[in-house]
């Protein structure tokens, strides 16, 4: 099992009649609600909790792009996860990811993700997802209906970036490159493992089984209403006659821990509480551009994972969230419990564990990730023991790697300097 | 109106035809057009009209290599071609608008008359064009119509609302028309055509509704300063859809093109 620990990165004041008085946290998100000098602190607390993942044995520590969104405020997540590269030591760096077809050109991906790479010592999980229409259309406005096939360009572009050992000409409909030859390039070979978010389309699925890249499906619904998503995509590969191995998905889900399930209540439910209904608070305009998703996907019933259950998120009580999936809480046994029917039933061997929620204070957070990874994530270690060997989806880091702060602490006296770099006379 | 089909470089298109009298192409806007369209009805009395349904609207083929604007601008070049038209007079409303310009622009021989109805295609800082593409369906008739209520019975008109499979259709609608529309409206609606507008040798008439909230008839004046020689007709009590809204004001105003 790879479990990584993951931030959205919530933006944790918003008011409490943020429903009542504004439309949307995303896109058109009310800038006075931004306070730059209190974010200096928000972004240190919420990387000190990455790297303190990283310290309890978590696989991964994950990060992604938003843009114009109160619940994420990490619109180039490259710049977290360079941090992390120096100040984690042994936790996969996922960044999941980099919507490619926004950048221009994309091999600044290629080169960007191949930096993270050399940096980390060859920790880096790269994310490809196409982005949601939010970030991609109506703050990045890419055209919907021509944002695939531009994402397909990018992707392809960046593959050939990352090996190809010579300079070549690139004549993409989007791109024209005359020589791209990227420098640096990452460790990993042939290429850093990819993870590909997706919601439900069959193209992406194929696009998955085709390039040996892990599925994985970020959604804030929880397992139970996966499972249909799931089990289409499990029928794909059967039907492409590959193998079933777990590590071919991922998925996310929140996690909170307490030493009850009463006390989980007690300490997390107004946080659960902030993210649903605050921090889903998406106007419902901004959800899908007419365009951005395929027809067949529209046909299959795959809808926004962004619009909420009928009804809306208020309606909803910590124990109908905590009942039906949506959030797994409660004391260690509990969550083990409710975490295997979720490994076992979507067959995923990769959990990213959104384990910091809403508005929720460093210290309740750093509690609850510690009862996980010391009384959860052990017993839940062996799920899939037929396939330990298969690391086609997870990094091949370098044996020997080096730290961040390794220097000595004091510049070297001009005798010390002169000893070292003697001239033989 | 009869539903035709003609065959073009790209895709078989399916246009409506009726009426007599000399040829006029009527190129539709965002929200694509009907057989009982009132418009075309009234052209239709003294025009032989056609009006092609752009890739993806209604019935019609999707046309995936239909990307850009020069792209829609000689398929339509196109699709007068294979309907065997020479110098018709092009009407184009909104989006069409935009079309009929771009290929009065880009043909400035072949085109001798020439009706924008509200046209899109230029943009203004100080007025900026709502987003339509961010525009909820029930909010749409306020934007859309000068008498928001009375729109919004004509667009919910013959739809069951209550029906569970609407949702769907209605979602599939939108993905291939807008889809397509996107590609030349959003983000923006603007695509070059200030800076070929001079290009327009026809006799052109631009028809505008005063209380036009998607696109301000501040736009009107644009239009008519970059075309040579253009007669503005204004509509008072006419938003976006005058084309529904006041069907025969607009013909009356296009017949003053002979």
């Amino acid at each position: 099992m790879k479990f990584t620990w993951f931030n959205l990165m919530p933006w944790p004041y918003l008011p409490d009649d943020f429903r009542e008085t504004h439309r949307s946290v995303w896109v058109d998100i009310d800038q006075k609600l931004f306070d730059p000098a209190k974010s200096h602190e928000v972004y240190n607390t919420y990387m000190d909790l990455l790297e303190y993942a990283d310290t309890l044995g978590f696989d991964g520590v994950g990060v992604n792009e938003h843009h114009q969104n109160g619940y994420g405020i990490m619109p180039s997540p490259n710049i977290i996860a360079a941090g992390l590269a120096r100040r984690t030591k042994d936790a996969a760096v996922v960044v999941l990811g980099n919507s490619i077809a926004l950048y221009n050109p994309p091999v600044r991906v290629a080169e960007e993700f191949a930096m993270l790479d050399c940096i980390s010592g060859g920790r880096l999980v790269a994310g490809f997802p196409v982005g949601t229409s939010m970030d991609t259309n109506y703050c990045y406005g890419q055209i919907p209906s021509l944002t695939r096939e531009k994402y397909q360009e990018a992707h392809d572009l960046i593959i050939k970036a990352w090996t190809t050992r010579e300079p070549f000409a690139f004549n993409g409909r989007y791109n024209k490159l005359r020589h791209v030859n990227i420098w640096p390039r990452p460790i990993q070979q042939p290429h850093p493992p990819v993870h590909i978010p997706g919601g439900g389309s069959v193209e992406t699925y194929d696009f998955c089984i085709d390039n040996t890249y892990s599925y994985s499906y970020l959604s804030f619904s929880g397992y139970l209403r996966a499972q249909a998503l799931m089990n289409g995509y499990w029928k794909r590969v059967e039907e492409r006659g590959v193998d079933k191995s777990p590590y071919r998905a991922g998925f996310a889900q929140t996690i909170l821990v307490a030493d009850t399930d009463e006390e989980a209540e007690r300490l997390y439910s107004e946080h659960v509480s902030y993210f649903y209904n605050r921090c889903l608070h998406v106007y419902p305009g901004f959800a899908d551009a007419p365009g951005y998703r395929t027809i067949k996907t529209i046909q299959t019933g795959a809808l926004s994972q962004y619009a909420p259950p009928t009804g809306g998120y208020t309606q909803l009580t910590w124990k109908e969230l905590t009942e039906q999936g949506h959030v797994i809480a409660g004391s260690p046994e509990t969550v083990r419990q409710r975490m295997e029917d979720l490994i076992k039933g979507l067959n995923v061997g990769n959990i990213f564990c959104l384990m910091h929620v809403g508005n929720m204070p460093a210290d309740k957070c750093m509690y609850s990730t510690k009862l996980f990874a010391e009384k959860v994530m052990p017993k839940l270690r062996n799920m899939f023991p037929d396939w330990d060997h298969d690391n086609r989806f997870w990094t091949t880091p370098l044996k020997d790697r080096v730290a961040a702060g390794r220097l000595p602490a004091q510049a070297p006296t001009r005798e010390d300097l002169m000893k070292t770099y003697a001239v033989e006379a | 109106m009869e539903l035709k089909t003609v065959r073009t470089r790209h895709v078989p298109v399916r246009y409506f035809e009726g009426g007599s009298g000399p040829a006029l192409v009527f190129l539709h806007g965002a929200g694509g057009v009907t057989a009982d369209d009132p418009l075309l009805a009234e052209l239709a009395k003294a025009h032989t009209v056609y009006a092609p349904l752009t890739p993806g609207y209604g019935d019609s083929e999707e046309a995936p290599e239909i990307r850009d604007m020069l792209d829609f601008t000689l398929h339509a070049w196109d699709v007068v071609e294979a309907l065997g038209l020479k110098d018709p007079i092009l009407v184009g409303h909104s989006m069409g608008g935009m079309i009929a310009a771009e290929m009065a622009a880009i043909a400035p021989n072949d085109v001798s008359r020439l009706a924008l109805i509200a046209p899109a295609g230029l943009w203004d800082d100080a007025h900026p064009i709502a987003d339509l593409f961010a525009t909820l369906p029930y909010e749409m008739p306020e934007l859309l119509f000068h008498d928001a209520a009375a729109g919004a019975a004509m667009m919910t008109a013959g739809r069951d609302v209550t029906d569970p499979n609407f949702l769907q259709t209605y979602l599939v609608t939108n993905a291939r028309q807008l889809g397509m529309a996107g590609r030349i409206l959003f983000p923006i609606p603007e695509r070059g055509l200030q800076q070929r507008l001079y290009r327009i040798k026809a006799r052109a008439v631009i028809v505008w509704g005063d209380s036009d909230r998607l696109i301000p008839p501040v736009y009107a004046h644009a239009f008519k300063r970059g075309i040579a020689g253009a007669e503005l007709v204004s509509i008072p009590e006419a938003g976006h859809m005058i084309t529904l809204e006041k069907p025969k004001a607009v013909a009356e105003a296009i017949g003053r093109l002979g």
